[in-house]
């Protein structure tokens, strides 16, 4: 009888793998909310080097309140993410390194100087410090 | 051949003066290499501070991978 038993527990645990994977997979590939793309992508609001949303302009409420709830949602991620050895805000700064270097043509991200710039073709100003 | 003659003894005793004393050239060519005046400092904490740049750099392509809804 538990000959038997052996083989379905492989397979359950084969479709809870296949599952376990099938819903991961939306997750990971979520899009941003068309509200935030806009804003991206009309300049509002920009990449900063430390790993955060900045506002290039005044937001509206709505533009403020989205930036804030990602801001916040970003720290989570830093948090729980940091690896052994780093601190939120090393983990947060070398984030943000990556996430200027993604930046698409038109957006704006915070030069390390502090001032806001427009991504062209070419490559971004970072820190001295990125990797 | 028993008994080894004197000039035989003699011979054997040049021949291991010779040995040595090439051991010993040999051995002074490799003290006389030029060692470097200064010490070699390795700056451990640059290693360490690049090792955890690039451990942080994985990690923070992953991130925004399976994050992609707030970057």
């Amino acid at each position: 009888m538990l000959k038997q038993w052996k083989p379905a527990g492989w397979a359950m645990a084969a479709i809870a793998v296949t599952a376990a994977v099938g819903l991961a997979v939306p997750s990971a590939m979520a899009q941003r909310d068309p509200a935030y793309e806009a804003a991206r992508s009309g300049g509002q609001i920009g990449e900063q080097p430390d790993g955060y949303l900045g506002f290039v302009s005044t937001p509206t409420p709505a533009v403020r309140d989205m930036v804030n709830d990602i801001n916040i949602k970003r720290k989570a991620a830093y948090t729980s993410g940091a690896p052994a050895g780093s601190t939120i805000e090393q983990f947060a700064f070398i984030t943000g390194c990556n996430l200027i270097a993604k930046t698409k043509a038109g957006e704006k991200y915070k030069g390390p100087d502090g001032r806001w710039l427009t991504r062209d073709a070419g490559p971004p100003v970072r820190a001295a410090n990125c990797p | 051949m028993k008994t080894m003659t004197n000039g035989a003894r003699r011979l054997g005793i040049g021949v291991r003066f010779a040995v040595m004393a090439i051991a010993g050239l040999a051995l002074g060519g490799c003290v006389q290499i030029a060692t470097p005046d200064k010490p070699i400092e390795i700056n451990l904490n640059i290693n360490i501070k690049q090792e955890i740049v690039y451990k942080l750099d994985g990690d923070a392509k992953k991130l925004i991978e399976q994050n992609s809804e707030i970057f």
